[in-house]
């Protein structure tokens, strides 16, 4: 056997992962998986194993609802070639592994910082010196982004190459929001600092990262989470997905000016959102997901709050939705704007609403679902343009899909159960690794557990991480003018990427 | 003379009209009439902030664009009362003056060397380009219509209001006459939408610069400066308020006049907000087409014009 196959939220033990040699490792994760769309790479991140450098690769196959793990040693400083030769979805993780630990790829395109972390291994790699691919034209020029923004969002340089008003090649150097939110995963020793951790890796995304994670550590402990449990933790990440996307939709008339839509939706967001300050009292739905227990547990007075919450909110959600996909304004902008092709999505390795616009069907709750959505039967909603109308599209009809879940398991609503009192601790020499769809797409968690049953090694995909690759090709030969409008339709997350 | 007040007059609840529009349209309540007035005498109040890159064409730029929309403001006539000058060819001088301020904007922009500033003024260059030939087939049309070429003896001669006066008789020259003037409030319209940077061509509420055409122009006004500017896109909304009502005006006597002034002024902002409402900005490269549009119903009007006079078929 060349790799292990796991289920997602699945614990095994740290030694059942086969070490491979290294060209092996290349072959089955990278030249094996170029051809094939059911398999695309979760994870691929390197950690010290005793003076060496371990590669682990976590292969997810959407057909066989399982994950393969492999792995390899290799020396420090070791001159290797790269997997993204093969399959360029590596290109992100490539990088970050040689940022943090000095591989150096032989053949990679493209080996540049990714979030110049403090104990990466050149120091002289800063922000200040991210060598930008340039152009010597007097007919093109340059128009530099951030990485202070305009409006409030986080940080990021953007840097355009245009030929008059049409962008010809967009850079994107992240990193400024950089944490080392893996690195405290370690360091914080009390369950409560990580739980905490995780609701902030992400500022929108809270349920999103915390249900990886309790999934994860509650695996690692070896605690089934109860029926109600689950259900909870479905309720919230549903209900996430609808108040993002509406406040998404909003943002989206507000970049194209089209002020009827941008305050509706923004006002069909506000009683979205407050509904999880009724719940958990707090807006975004921070201290509602806890590992073995629920300090806010879904209740039927919640239930009619809810109902009550989304009969306000349907009928007038669905009026806009249909009069802003009829209006020719909005739709002159969004129609045939950033348009990513499926091919580019999938050489990218995005993941997502973003990926599903484009027609790659790609959804953690359909091929590696957990709790609740194992009786789901999910189907994903898949958009073949590529462009921000399918972005927005999707949106659309995600929040009513979402709407349409969470009824249907309110009348199946589980018996309350009692939260438990034993202390479990996490098994030791342990690796786990748990994926979710949040609302913006695949989050994955991987955790490598020592011989204590400490955390040796905490490892975050967000989904942004791929994805803001997917929008430099989008705004390619796109006006200029319309960079926000993409931008703004892909809504990723700055610290996600730069953790 | 009075035009002049009146325009001043109208210029000071413009902005707080519309922008109040735009409030009740999306449901809220939105700040009071004056509230635009009130952050411009704030800012006039206030010094200026100047980079060290820039040089005296970005001090005295915003003076120049405010000084050129004033001397427009002389030769708009309130109906058959003149404005303070008025000579044969003054709607040239309107055009020209207008776009001497404009082009002390543009280089005043490009004078910071910000890459979004040169985006912004390209892009203003452009628009007011297009918009020039829309502007002047339709003044030339009705000179044609008319036989003068001033704007008091133009609108003076236009004889629209004096239809209504008991006994008069509704002829076929009449009712083509109206419709030669609604078509030209549409494209005066259209035309102070597109000098003052509001939608659908460009979006005055954004935060991208990327997007951004007269807004990305003045980021780096600051205190008085941006008080006069801002207070200069009022005053030529005014103006053009007061040009459409001149269709309209004609002999009518002095208090009807003000008060059909004021409805008219009303009525434009309330409309531009309506517009700002109720539908999305063009893509950046639709806007040349649009601005086209507005030149295509100028030469409508041309043509209409050629038939009254006989001077077709």
């Amino acid at each position: 056997m060349n790799c292990t196959n796991i289920k997602n939220n699945q614990t095994i033990d740290h030694a059942e992962i086969p070490i491979l040699v290294y060209d092996e490792f290349l072959q089955i994760n990278a030249v094996e998986t170029s051809d094939l769309q059911n398999l695309h790479c979760v994870n691929y991140f390197a950690h010290y194993f005793n003076d060496k450098i371990k590669l682990i690769c976590c292969i997810a196959d959407d057909d066989s609802h399982t994950i393969r793990v492999s792995s390899s040693v290799v020396d420090k400083n070791q001159r290797l070639s790269s997997f993204t030769k093969h399959n360029t979805t590596f290109e992100k993780f490539e990088r970050e592994i040689s940022e943090n630990f000095g591989i150096k790829y032989v053949d990679h395109p493209w080996l540049k910082p990714v979030r110049y972390p403090e104990n990466q291994f050149d120091k002289k790699n800063t922000v200040e010196n991210y060598p930008f691919f340039e152009i010597h034209s007097e007919e093109l020029h340059e128009v530099g982004v951030g990485p202070i923004h305009a409006g409030i969002i986080e940080p990021g340089h953007f840097r355009f190459i245009c030929n008059g008003e049409q962008i010809l090649h967009l850079e994107i150097q992240l990193g400024y929001q950089h944490r080392g939110i893996e690195e405290l995963f370690l360091k914080k020793k009390k369950l409560l600092q990580k739980i905490l951790l995780a609701e902030n890796i992400v500022g929108d995304t809270p349920v999103g990262h915390t249900v990886a994670f309790v999934n994860l550590w509650e695996s690692l402990c070896g605690f089934d989470a109860s029926l109600k449990l689950q259900f909870d933790r479905f309720l919230a990440l549903e209900h996430e997905r609808i108040a993002i996307h509406t406040g998404d939709l909003s943002a989206i008339c507000t970049d194209i000016a089209y002020q009827l839509g941008s305050s509706v939706f923004g006002r069909l967001r506000t009683p979205i959102i407050n509904y999880f300050q009724i719940w958990a009292g707090n807006r975004f739905a921070k201290g509602l997901i806890r590992p073995f227990k629920t300090n806010f547990s879904f209740n039927t007075e919640l239930l009619e709050k809810w109902k009550e919450t989304i009969a306000k909110y349907e009928p007038d959600f669905r009026e806009m939705s249909q009069t802003m996909s009829t209006l020719p304004s909005v739709l002159a902008r969004l129609e045939k704007t950033g348009i990513v092709s499926e091919e580019t999505v999938r050489a990218l390795g995005c993941v997502g609403l973003s990926a599903r616009a484009s027609g790659s069907e790609r959804d953690i709750r359909k091929t590696h679902p957990f709790g609740i959505y194992e009786t789901l039967n999910h189907q994903p909603i898949v958009k073949r343009h590529g462009d921000v109308y399918s972005r927005t599209q999707i949106r659309k009809e995600e929040i009513l899909q979402s709407i349409d879940y969470i009824r249907k398991m309110l009348d199946e609503m589980p018996a309350e159960s009692k939260n438990i009192t034993e202390k479990y601790q996490p098994a030791p020499s342990s690796f786990t690794i748990s994926l979710v769809e949040g609302w913006r797409g695949e989050i994955c968690h991987c955790a490598i557990t020592d011989e204590n049953g400490e955390l040796a090694v905490y490892k975050i995909k967000d989904p942004s991480f791929h994805n803001w690759t997917a929008l430099a090709m989008a705004v390619r030969n796109n006006e200029i003018s319309d960079f926000p409008i993409c931008n703004k339709s892909f809504n990723l997350s700055y610290c996600g990427h730069d953790l | 003379m009075i035009s002049f007040l009146l325009i001043f007059i109208s210029s000071l609840f413009f902005m707080g009209i519309l922008i109040r529009t735009k409030s009740l349209a999306s449901g809220r309540k939105g700040p009071g009439i004056m509230q635009p007035m009130r952050d411009i005498i704030r800012l006039l109040r206030k010094g200026a902030v100047y980079s060290r890159t820039t040089s005296y064409i970005f001090q005295i730029a915003p003076t120049v664009y405010f000084a050129s929309v004033l001397a427009a403001l002389l030769v708009v006539p309130f109906g058959s009362r003149s404005g303070f000058i008025s000579f044969n060819g003054d709607f040239v001088f309107f055009a020209y003056v207008l776009a001497m301020g404009k082009f002390f904007s543009i280089i005043g922009a490009l004078d910071t060397g910000s890459s979004f500033e040169g985006m912004g003024a390209s892009r203003e260059a452009l628009f007011s380009m297009f918009a020039e030939p829309a502007f002047f087939i339709l003044m030339g049309s009705f000179s044609l219509l008319t036989g003068f070429t001033s704007f008091h003896d133009i609108f003076s001669s236009l004889h629209l209001a004096s239809h209504f006066a008991p006994g008069a008789e509704l002829t076929r020259e009449t009712y083509l006459s109206y419709v030669l003037a609604v078509l030209a409030t549409f494209v005066l319209v259209m035309i102070a939408m597109t000098e003052n940077s509001r939608m659908p061509v460009d979006d005055p509420n954004t935060h991208l610069e990327l997007t951004m055409i007269h807004e990305v122009m003045i980021l780096d006004n600051s205190g008085f400066d941006l008080g006069l500017i801002l207070y200069t896109t009022s005053l030529k909304f005014a103006m053009y308020g007061a040009l459409i009502a001149n269709f309209f005006l004609d002999g009518m006597a002095l208090p009807f006049g003000i008060m059909l002034f004021f409805v008219v002024q009303f009525l434009f902002a309330v409309s531009a907000g309506l517009i700002e409402s109720f539908m999305a900005r063009f893509r950046m490269g639709h806007n040349p087409q649009f601005i086209f549009i507005l030149s295509s119903v100028s030469l409508l009007i041309f043509f209409a014009v050629l038939l009254l006079t006989g001077k077709f078929v």
